[in-house]
């Protein structure tokens, strides 16, 4: 792997590359980064560095990125896609050098049709202010990602994010209706219809969550969901983690699917709380946050249905958020929660990852085994209801041997929940973060169809190289870095 | 924060000097998640990781370890930045970002060398005007007869003639005042009714000369509220301005005379009613970490007495014997007051207790005006860009009376009126719509 060097100040660094020039040919001066301070910028993203992109480029229309891609091609740089870099499996970092095609400019929202309940997007509009922008009409756009104030629908389609909830909505691909999409040879093509019902293969479902390895997504059609007429928001606090890990499993046992369903254990309360003063108990062992929504009369019934179920799971105590600003407080805490544990150690390194819930009880119990092993502390952040784990490894990087732990725990981790029927992410996606790991839960020919299929898009590795399927060069072993720090 | 693998032995020698500089306990939180992107004023125009929170402290670190030059590219994305900290609300780590680009800016102020002009006018504003009353207030008369005797309207299309950027600085001065507030210097104003509370009243400097009004108004409702107010002579400039341009020794001197000048023990509080003076005002420990405890602790009993007369006035519980004022008004949150201090339901909280005030919410209050101390003069293009962006929102309001917290916000806005299509619209501070409602008060 090449090493990012020092910045130049000489002579190399004043004159843009040809491949530089090319394309401030077609998008203009002010749409290219091309100085190595800039690029150097662009080595990183929510999960970690790289290296810097041969260049950086901003289009603002379909037309921009078609140019792009035809320089690249002509050029034989590979492209990778980024919204706002907050992804986690480090989706938008530069493994092999290439152009970096940074969504952030085309951000417009192009069609708002209440009516029909939908609307049509470029790429770089930031997840939460296309909600805020139908909020006034009584509608949101579903995914929730804990970074919905600065991720971008672009980057929500490549991943197919996830958020608190999905359990009861799914995750972003139930909420694309159909996309444009810029092919490896500039060709234009669109995908799905406005409306549920199309004939044909799914080529939306396929390329939501192929994380920029099949083309460039120019154009989201996205369906829009009336807000809910009543939401109840519970909290129910436990003494002994077990409890509440098998509440989890009871309530949905007991046909009710709530909007979200999430677990967090005490060590993780305690930090959260210290940083966003939600109003948690810092004294208990867990907690589920529970959201109901549906109509008034539905949703008290099974508010009063869920807080049953809780006690009968010896819950010490279930609190309900009786006005939006406790509600709001309440999630405040979940949505910072990741941020909140940076206070706890320097770094830290959050997992992804899918169990049955109904194996919650004894995964925990795994993941607890596995800390004491090799020493670590670790947090635990559950979507509980689909049983979608965020365990978080906490670490100094500057303590090398510390590192390489939380990397074996990590391994060890994944190793479980794949054995468990469940898969290594849950909504991070794979990136270059798990892509050798996927071996784990897809077997040889599994992995060749879909090499087959991305060959058919994505010809020698045009678009987002190094990432999704495994690379064989080191395999069965996470090649991510962690830390760093100074 | 991650960054990339070195091999050992590489690491390049880094590219600070002495004194204070990004410091690594604070850097290190951040996990470079990018919460904070679309919080971001700069961010949000530009679009660019250099120009974004994280990637400023990318740059910081990057310079650190001796990976890039404390040259003029990191110089322009540090200048850039409008310190309105909007990235510390956003950000879920509690990453200190003030601390660090006000350590990066007193890197730049000592390391690098600004072209010879810049440098002679920032010496000349910065050490020979601010600090100095009798000066300030010379210059402040000069300025008052270039504005009254019809010099501006001469001399202003002229500069712009000469350049844009010279126009908008003589149309972005501040108005000064008829009569200057520092003759108030050393007044005590007796407390209406039993007293309450005594109080120290920061006047500010450049406040005394252009927001005299807003001072007098800020006295008149404290006395309202049963508090002594007393205006110490021996007060200045707090340094507020020095500490965002990086000149940290020429803002511990100011620090130390304003510390001198509300001795402890004297006051129940001190009062500022500028949100960007208030902030440095409460910051001053940060300054004095460096030199000794006994200075350090002398800052720490300062700072903790230091309100936001809105934040005071909210937390004494105020007199709510106001008159109606029958009008729609909007609040937009200085940066210094919402995100620096985190006052931002004390305003609203006065503002709703106003009898028949309709109080309309202003969409994207949390983002920064453009005023940022001197930012709208010396960045003064993307001051202009975020200014055009806050009068839409205005404008969508229909409000009649724009309120704000801070003097340079209030300059700023004023600006923006003045170009809108409804310059009659008034801009105030929050303390003088309330000042009018306690005279409107029937009785």
């Amino acid at each position: 792997m090449e090493l990012p060097s020092a910045i130049s100040t000489g002579q190399q660094s004043s004159r843009p590359s040809p491949v530089a020039q090319k394309l401030i040919g077609v998008v203009g001066a002010e749409a290219v980064l091309w100085r190595p301070e800039d690029r150097m910028l662009y080595e990183y993203d929510g999960l970690s560095s790289r290296r810097a992109p041969d260049a950086v480029v901003f289009p603002t229309c379909t037309e921009d990125v078609v140019e792009v891609v035809k320089v690249s091609r002509s050029e034989n740089v590979p492209v990778i896609a980024r919204g706002a870099g907050t992804g986690l499996s480090g989706g938008a970092v530069v493994t092999e050098g290439g152009i970096v095609v940074s969504f952030a400019r085309m951000k417009k929202i192009l069609e708002i049709d209440i009516p029909n309940q939908r609307a049509r997007v470029q790429p770089g509009v930031v997840n939460l202010d296309l909600s805020l922008a139908v909020s006034d009409a009584g509608f949101y756009f579903v995914p929730d990602p804990s970074s919905q104030k600065a991720c971008t629908i672009g980057g929500n389609v490549a991943e197919n994010s996830g958020g608190p909830h999905t359990l009861a909505y799914g995750v972003t691909t139930n909420h694309v209706l159909g996309l444009e999409m810029v092919l490896a040879d500039g060709q234009v093509i669109r995908t799905g219809a406005k409306v549920w019902e199309r004939p044909g293969y799914d080529l939306t479902g396929f390329i939501v969550g192929s994380e920029g390895t099949l083309g460039l997504v120019t154009q989201i059609t996205v369906r829009l969901t009336r807000k809910p007429e009543a939401v109840k928001t519970l909290l129910a606090i436990y003494d002994r983690v077990l409890e509440a890990t098998r509440t989890v499993a009871a309530i949905t046992a007991a046909g009710i699917t709530p909007a979200a369903l999430e677990m967090m254990d005490g060590f993780t309360l305690r930090a959260i709380e210290e940083a966003t003063h939600a109003g948690y108990p810092t004294d208990s062992a867990a907690v589920l946050l529970i959201e109901v929504e549906g109509l008034r009369e539905a949703v008290e019934e099974e508010a009063d249905a869920i807080e049953v179920i809780c006690r009968h799971h010896d819950a010490r105590e279930v609190r309900r958020a009786r006005s939006d600003e406790e509600r709001e407080l309440l999630w405040r805490g979940r949505k910072n929660a990741f941020g909140a544990l940076g206070r706890i150690s320097p770094n830290y390194y959050v997992q992804d990852g899918v169990i049955p819930r109904t194996r919650l009880p004894e995964m925990l119990e795994f993941i607890g085994a596995v800390g004491e092993k090799h020493g670590l502390l670790i947090g635990n952040i559950f979507h509980a209801g689909d049983g979608n784990l965020h365990p978080l490894l906490f670490f100094d990087a500057r303590d090398a041997k510390q590192t390489e732990k939380v990397l074996a725990a990590a391994s060890e981790i994944m190793a479980r929940c794949s054995e468990m029927g469940g898969s290594i992410t849950g909504e991070h996606g794979v990136g270059i973060e798990k892509n050798e790991l996927m071996p784990l839960i897809f077997s040889r020919d599994d992995l060749d169809m879909m090499r087959r299929l991305k060959d058919v898009f994505n010809p020698g590795g045009f678009f987002n190289p190094g990432k999704v399927l495994p690379t064989g060069k080191m395999c069965g072993e996470l090649r991510i870095q962690l830390g760093g720090g100074a | 924060m991650q960054t990339p693998r070195e091999e050992p032995g590489t690491r390049a020698a880094s590219g600070y000097g002495a004194g204070e500089k990004p410091e690594w306990d604070f850097y290190s939180k951040c996990t470079h998640c990018g919460l904070c992107l679309n919080a971001c004023p700069t961010y949000r125009e530009l679009s660019v990781e250099m120009d974004s929170p994280r990637g400023r402290i990318y740059q910081m670190i990057q310079v650190e370890r001796g990976r890039l030059p404390l040259g003029e590219s990191f110089v322009r994305h540090m200048d850039l930045c409008l310190d309105c900290r909007a990235c510390e609300t956003a950000c879920p780590s509690g990453v200190e970002y003030g601390r660090l680009i006000e350590a990066a800016r007193g890197q730049i102020a000592t390391q690098y060398r600004r072209p010879l002009l810049v440098r002679a006018l920032g010496g000349v504003f910065f050490h020979h005007i601010l600090p100095h009353r009798a000066r300030l207030v010379f210059a402040g008369k000069l300025l008052r007869i270039y504005q009254r005797w019809g010099f501006e309207r001469l001399a202003a299309p002229m500069a712009g003639i000469i350049s844009s950027r010279l126009g908008n600085v003589a149309r972005l001065a501040p108005r000064m005042d008829n009569r200057f507030f520092t003759e108030r210097l050393g007044v005590t104003m007796p407390a209406e009714g039993p007293r309450r509370f005594r109080v120290g009243l920061f006047a500010g400097c450049i406040a005394s000369l252009a927001f005299s009004r807003a001072n007098e108004a800020t006295a008149r409702v404290l006395s309202k509220n049963g508090c002594q107010v007393v205006i110490p002579s021996a007060q200045g400039c707090c340094g507020a301005l020095h500490v965002h341009a990086g000149l940290r020794d020429e803002a511990r001197k100011l620090a130390r005379r304003t510390i001198e000048a509300f001795p402890p023990g004297d006051f129940d509080a001190v009062i500022t009613n500028a949100a960007g003076c208030g902030s440095v005002l409460k910051e001053y420990p940060h300054l004095f970490e460096c030199e000794g405890s006994e200075l350090l602790e002398r800052a720490r009993l300062f700072s903790g007495r230091v309100r936001d007369v809105t934040e005071f006035l909210a937390d004494i519980g105020w007199n709510r014997d106001f008159g109606a004022m029958r009008v729609r008004a909007t609040y937009q949150d200085p940066c210094h007051l919402g995100h620096a201090q985190k006052i931002r339901s004390a305003p609203r909280r006065l503002l709703r207790s106003v009898p028949e005030l309709e109080f309309v919410e202003l969409k994207d209050n949390e983002v920064c005006c453009g005023s940022a101390g001197i930012y709208n003069i010396t960045e003064n293009a993307m001051a202009e860009r975020l200014l055009k962006a806050k009068m839409l929102r205005v404008e969508e309001t229909g409000a009649e009376i724009v309120l704000s917290a801070n003097p340079g916000c209030l300059l700023q806005l004023r600006a923006g009126v003045a170009q809108s299509s409804n310059p009659r619209r008034r801009v105030m501070h929050v303390v003088e719509l309330l000042d009018e409602a306690y005279r409107k008060a029937p009785g």
